[in-house]
Formats: structure tokens, C-alpha cells, sequence
């Protein structure tokens, strides 16, 4: 075991760690974009409400989202660690302002992790423990003919404080009762600062991953004349642009259509 | 030329030091950055004052021993070159440059602009150097090394250890200067017995020193005089991640 100790608490090792979770928060994104483009979808929040619902209640998905929570609880805590380290590493700055070309995003990443950061608690709270530990979130009831697919939209109100969601069927028309975080979302995206957080966490984001994909791999020692262009490209197009826009597309959209 | 330096003065490792500014006339634009701290030492010396203490040597660019942290730069303002090879032409009459030496909490100031980089040896000595019979040497074609790789060893193996990886590197981190030692050992045949002990033993005495931490900013290929590149730290993850987590150091036996 002391082996292992020795292995993480070298800075190679603390690197492995940061880029590591690092690596796994950057999956989590494309996932989190994938199921979250369903607020575009026009149907009332039916897709949306049924996905949240599924996530919430699926088990390997619960686990998954546990290890996702600490994995950002690492990956802030780990920089925070390799930053007083590196503080220390240098106890008396420079009289110049050091000129050496390098990116503004990799000599801030501390400072666009914390807005993340920042970001994360302001979202979840929002929403993640809104809907999961209290009952200010409503419910809607989804009567959906199966043969004509017409569909139904009514506000509903549970007997029980119990009651999470149901899925029944009176004849060929399916009722779908879930919580309805779909009313949530475009209540919390029809404020103007709101927005502006988002927006701004988003910025944040593709300047965080357009330096932190490719470093975690060169971090991992994942370097090749043949792969790393592929690498630094998606970190680019991918990271920096795609998932940050469509992110911060939702908010946005959300606001000027007053959906 | 006509300058004004601004350069960091501290008698000794335990004082406090701080910038004093110093004006340098006569200064020719054919004159090296050494050769025009030489003269203003000389005016210094005759006003009785201290001459600055700096670092060098073979002032041809191959020694490592010239250091500077000028305007903000490691070895100024010109890629690929270092302090000794750096030319007053590359500055304006009237200009105010600035004079640190190398900041790092493992290079502490012995007098002026002068650095303690004895950390850099002790990280050679951990682990820098290959095991080799002695005697006559063995024909030179027993051992066939394809070209490309020899080129990049030769690329590795030009790093001179000046510390301007360190000097550049927001973290103060020497990750450059050590992966271009282990990266021109490892991609040779000669470097394979002890290429991952070496990995380890070299990275632990690198953190032991106390620099920091890599985040693959690129400051330090920027500035290194020898353009040794981000790559070679890349290799050296893969060699240590890979000794670490992969590779058995010991042969054990089960059941003991």
C-alpha cells in the first residue's frame, strides 16, 4: 500500500489525478448535453420530465452520479493542493510581469475552476436539490393517446406528500405522471442574471477544457505525432466551442422565447 | 547606447534583497547582454559600489551557467538563445530593463542575480546515467539505433541545465529540464537497464528539491535555449506512470 501512497503523493501522481477525473467530467459533459437537448424538443417537457426522471431514479445511474459528485470534489480539491504547492514552489514573485507566450486559459485555470465551481453549487442547488429533497417542484400528468399520439398536458397535484411518479395506462392512452423540473428550468431561465450566470459559466468552461484536454492527456503521457492533433482538435471544436455553446444555447433560448 | 537597469541586489542567501536602478551609458548594440553588465560593473566599481554578481562562463551559449530573468523573459527576449548570446541591439536606446534572477524556492539567491542550482545536479545524480562495462569500448555498430531515434535522444541531450525551464514556468515547476534527462537516456538501447528506477529515482528527488507542478502551460518550451519541447515531459509521465502503476520492480514470490 505504501507503494500506491508514494505513487499519488508524488506530482506526477497528483497530475494523474486531476487529469484523471478530469478526463471522466469531460465525459460527463457530453452526456449532460446529449440528455439536456431535449429541452428543445416541443412538446411541453414530456421528453425532458420523463429523462430527469429516469436519472433520478434508475439505479446504476444514481451510482454513477455519486462518483461523478466526488470526482468534482477531487479534482478541486487536488487543485487546490497543487496550487499551494506551486505557491510555495516560487516564495518570491517576479518585480515584471512575466512575458513568456503561453495561453490565458492554462495560467488561469485556479480562477476559471473556482467559477465552475462556483457555478456547480448555484446549478445543483437549483435544480438537483430542489428536485430531489424539497416539494417546490410541481408535477405534471402526460395523457398520451398511443394509436393517434395525441397528447394532454394537465398540472397535477398527488394525495401523497409520497408519491414521485407513475406510469399507467387507461385503455390505449398512456399516463405518465412525473415531476415537472421542465416548469423549473424555464421559470429559472426566464431571469435576466440568471442567464448571465449561465453564460458566463459557460465562457468559462470552454476556456477551462480548451486547455484542460489536451494537458490531461500530455499528462497521462498520451503523446503522438499521429493522435495529439486529433486530440488538441477535439479538445478545441468539441470542448471549447460545441458543448459550451449548446450549454449556454439553453439559457439563452429559454430567455428570448419566453418559453 | 544610453539604458537604465533595474537590478535585483542581495548581499548574501540570508539578507533581504531588493531592485536597485543603475544607469548604463556607452553601451554599443554590438555588445553582449554580459559584456554590457561588465561595463556598468566597471563604472560601479569606480563609484565604489558593489559590482552586480551574475553567473557565467563559456558566454558561447553551450555552458548552462548564465541565467537572467530579463523583462520578464528567462534569457531575454530572443527564442533559443541564452543570456551570453543575447545583443544589446536587441534593445532600444533609452530602454529600462529589468534584471531578476531565477525565482524558485529550490535555486535560492546566493548574491545578486546569482542562483544556487545544485538541485539540478542532485536530480542528475538520482537516477542521470547508464551502467556501461569498463575497459576497451565495444565496436560502435554493435548496437543499431534507428536514425530517427538517435535524432531525438540528440534533442533531449542538448538541454545545458540552465534552470530557464524553472525560471519561466509559473509553478516553478523543473519537469522540462528532468524529462529531457530521463527522455535521453530512456530512447536509447544504452539508457533501457535502468530506464524506469530512473523515472522514479529522478522524479522523487525533483519533488524532494521542492518545484512545482506542471500544468502543461508551455512557458518553459518557449523558453528554453535549447528548444527542448513539451513532448519530453509526456515521455516522462508514460516511463514513470508506467513503472508505478505497471511494471514489477522485484521479482516476488507468492506465498512469502
Amino acid at each position: 500500500m505504501s507503494q500506491f501512497k508514494q505513487t499519488f503523493n508524488s506530482s506526477i501522481g497528483k497530475k494523474l489525478i486531476m487529469a484523471l477525473t478530469g478526463l471522466f467530467l469531460c465525459t460527463f459533459l457530453i452526456v449532460h448535453l446529449a440528455g439536456n437537448l431535449q429541452l428543445f424538443q416541443n412538446d411541453e417537457g414530456y421528453a425532458f420530465n420523463v429523462y430527469a426522471n429516469f436519472l433520478t431514479h434508475f439505479p446504476p445511474i444514481e451510482v454513477i452520479a455519486y462518483i461523478l459528485y466526488a470526482f468534482i470534489v477531487i479534482h478541486a480539491l487536488y487543485a487546490l493542493i497543487l496550487t499551494i504547492n506551486n505557491r510555495k514552489a516560487r516564495p518570491v514573485q517576479y518585480a515584471h510581469q512575466p512575458k513568456s507566450p503561453t495561453s490565458w486559459g492554462s495560467k488561469n485555470m485556479g480562477l476559471l475552476g473556482s467559477i465552475l465551481l462556483l457555478f456547480i453549487v448555484i446549478h445543483m442547488s437549483d435544480f438537483w436539490y430542489k428536485y430531489k429533497y424539497t416539494d417546490t417542484v410541481g408535477f405534471k400528468e402526460y395523457r398520451t393517446n398511443v394509436l393517434s399520439n395525441e397528447r394532454t398536458v394537465t398540472d397535477f397535484v398527488p394525495e401523497s406528500k409520497e408519491f414521485e411518479h407513475s406510469y399507467t395506462t387507461e385503455n390505449d392512452v398512456e399516463v405518465v405522471r412525473v415531476k415537472d423540473l421542465h416548469k423549473k428550468v424555464s421559470e429559472s431561465f426566464s431571469q435576466w442574471w440568471y442567464v448571465l450566470i449561465y453564460v458566463i459559466a459557460q465562457g468559462a468552461l470552454s476556456f477551462h477544457l480548451l486547455h484542460g484536454f489536451q494537458s490531461a492527456f500530455r499528462t497521462l503521457g498520451w503523446t503522438h505525432r499521429k493522435y495529439t492533433p486529433i486530440v488538441e482538435q477535439i479538445g478545441i471544436w468539441l470542448f471549447a466551442v460545441i458543448i459550451p455553446l449548446g450549454f449556454a444555447a439553453m439559457p439563452v433560448v429559454y430567455f428570448f422565447m419566453g418559453k | 547606447m544610453k539604458l537604465t537597469l533595474k537590478v535585483w541586489r542581495q548581499k548574501d542567501a540570508n539578507s533581504a534583497g531588493k531592485m536597485e536602478t543603475y544607469p548604463a551609458d556607452n553601451i554599443s548594440p554590438d555588445m553582449s547582454f554580459l559584456e554590457m553588465l561588465d561595463v556598468v560593473n566597471e563604472s560601479l566599481i569606480h563609484k565604489n559600489i558593489e559590482p552586480i554578481h551574475f553567473d557565467h562562463d563559456c558566454r558561447e551559449g553551450i555552458c548552462g551557467m548564465c541565467s537572467l530573468y530579463i523583462n520578464g523573459q528567462p534569457h531575454g527576449p530572443k527564442r533559443a538563445i541564452t543570456t551570453c548570446q543575447l545583443h544589446m541591439r536587441s534593445f532600444k536606446d533609452g530602454d529600462t530593463i529589468t534584471i531578476e534572477p531565477w525565482r524558485a524556492a529550490a535555486f535560492p539567491v546566493i548574491k545578486d542575480l546569482a542562483v544556487d542550482r545544485s538541485a539540478f545536479d542532485r536530480i542528475q545524480q538520482a537516477g542521470g546515467y547508464i551502467s556501461v562495462n569498463t575497459g576497451a569500448a565495444q565496436d560502435a555498430n554493435n548496437i543499431l539505433i534507428p536514425k530517427v531515434i538517435a535524432d531525438e535522444a540528440f534533442n533531449s541531450a542538448t538541454c545545458i541545465g540552465c534552470g530557464a525551464c524553472v525560471a519561466a514556468c509559473k509553478n516553478a515547476s523543473a519537469m522540462l529540464f528532468v524529462s529531457a534527462k530521463i527522455t535521453q537516456l530512456g530512447l536509447l538501447p544504452q539508457g533501457q537497464p535502468e530506464r524506469y528506477r530512473r523515472a522514479q529515482s529522478m522524479v522523487a528527488q525533483m519533488d524532494e528539491e521542492g518545484f512545482g507542478n506542471c500544468t502543461n502551460t508551455g512557458a518553459c518550451e518557449a523558453e528554453c535555449p535549447k528548444e527542448i519541447s513539451l513532448t519530453n515531459i509526456s515521455r516522462m509521465n508514460n516511463d514513470f506512470l508506467s513503472a508505478k502503476l505497471f511494471r514489477e520492480e522485484e521479482i516476488a514470490h507468492s506465498g512469502e
